[in-house]
């Protein structure tokens, strides 16, 4: 077994296809709060087999989404210091920020360098010495969690010129700002690889405090449809519960290693969310045993004012307000190559997803 | 930045493991694990390995979904009102 095509069969799919139209018999929006779910969903063109009843709502799950456009500009300006080098994951170097990107910035010939994990940040910082190497985190629990065993490496190494900008957040803070805001959830389908380092308690308060269940989903079109379908009998029955449908992966504990190392290196902290504002604890910032290796402490720069971007609804688009074709800016303006809005540059964003697959 | 990918570990040396991705062999970190051995799979997220992939569990999964299909969600329902 290979883990993937046996969760693509397609008798499976059309069975659950079935299940799931029988199972609705009221109009319900189910929401996913996570890039990979976004991007899956869309690519396995799920929304197409669903009732009419069922409604699928894209979440703030996608990192680069979310994330202001103050980091960017902040970042950008870290990339204007001479002798620094900017390391980051691909999707960030094209987010436009207020007057300049990342992108930008490379054409004029700053030292930033795409990379797919924090360990090759390290392995950059240790080749050249004489710089300073700032690597960009961003990413919910998942990818907080590779970036506090990078930080991990990095002070067991003395790597004194290896930096963190970190934009690390946790999903349940957004979940329930969004229930709080009043719009209407009925179910969430509950991010895997986030779930996979936390275990599933995060989600606890949902069914408890609103009466909305939470099943955590794997990313193949039967894991996704299987997890629909939990939600719908959920509703059915009126029990709301927490339950893990990705469970070749998931445990109700989570990575118990992983989650220690990410308490020993962050400590949450208030953070801003596109769409939503300034969240109380929602993100993660280095604890002070490792101010050292905090770009924000360590490295003084002057950042300009924001300016936010006109005509762009990536805000109600997080939130499920909107979807992407309703924004005027969709498939005009702004496209996959031509990005207004952040929502518009991941492959993980809902305008991105919908724009390559949804149309 | 959310994807994972399942991956068979092919080699360990250490924290650091070679593994193959659908036959390509990358470097992952196996910082976050314990016990894991060659021949296991485990899902790759930006270069550690996150967890373990349990191939029982995988199992069970795919045997509900097969029993799903003979279980009639409106009978059940209908009984239960009843």
């Amino acid at each position: 077994m290979e883990y993937i095509d046996e969760f693509r069969n397609a008798e499976l799919v059309k069975m659950l296809v079935g299940k799931i139209s029988s199972m609705a018999t009221k109009d319900v929006a189910l929401m996913e709060v996570c890039g990979g779910h976004t991007w899956a969903i869309q690519k396995s063109g799920i929304p197409s087999l669903m009732p009419r009843e069922v409604r699928l709502l894209s979440g703030p799950g996608c990192p680069v989404c979310v994330t202001g456009r103050k980091y960017i500009d902040q970042a950008v300006a870290y990339s204007r210091i001479k002798d620094v080098i900017i390391t980051t994951f691909g999707d960030l170097i094209r987010v436009p920020g207020s007057t300049s990107s990342l992108n930008l910035e490379k054409s004029k010939g700053a030292d930033i360098r795409i990379v797919y994990s924090i360990l090759d940040a390290l392995k950059i910082a240790r080749e050249n010495p004489s710089k300073k190497v700032i690597f960009l985190g961003i990413g919910f629990e998942a990818t907080a969690t590779s970036s506090a065993a990078g930080m991990l490496n990095a002070c067991k190494e003395n790597l004194r010129n290896f930096y963190l900008f970190s934009s690390h957040k946790i999903m349940p803070p957004a979940m329930e700002a969004l229930i709080d805001e009043g719009i209407k959830i009925n179910g969430y389908i509950a991010p895997g690889h986030v779930s996979a380092v936390t275990g599933s308690h995060i989600y606890d308060r949902f069914p408890e405090k609103y009466n909305v269940g939470c099943v955590i989903s794997g990313f193949e079109p039967t894991d996704i449809l299987q997890t629909i379908y939990m939600l719908l009998k959920q509703i059915r029955e009126e029990k709301y519960r927490v339950e893990i449908q990705y469970k070749r992966v998931v445990r109700p504990e989570g990575n118990l290693k992983a989650k220690e190392i990410i308490e020993e290196v962050f400590s949450l902290r208030d953070d801003w969310w596109r769409g939503l504002g300034v969240l109380k604890n929602s993100g993660l910032g280095l604890c002070n045993k490792y101010a050292s290796f905090d770009a924000e402490k360590m490295i003084a720069v002057e950042v300009e004012k924001t300016i936010e971007e006109k005509g762009c609804i990536c805000g109600e688009i997080l939130k499920g307000l909107k979807k992407p074709n309703e924004c005027k800016l969709f498939g005009k303006a702004c496209t996959p190559s031509n990005p207004v809005g952040s929502c518009m540059v991941s492959h993980e964003g809902a305008c991105a997803a919908y724009y390559n697959f949804g149309r | 930045m959310c994807l994972g990918i399942p991956s068979k570990i092919i080699s360990i040396d250490g924290d650091a493991a070679i593994v193959s991705v659908g036959g390509t062999e990358v470097e992952a970190s196996l910082q976050l694990l314990n016990d894991v051995k060659v021949g296991d799979f485990v899902l790759l997220h930006t270069g550690f390995a996150i967890e373990k992939i349990s191939d029982a569990e995988a199992k069970e999964t795919l045997e509900i979904l097969k029993k799903l299909s003979y279980i009639n969600d409106d009978t059940d329902e209908a009984q239960k009102k009843q």
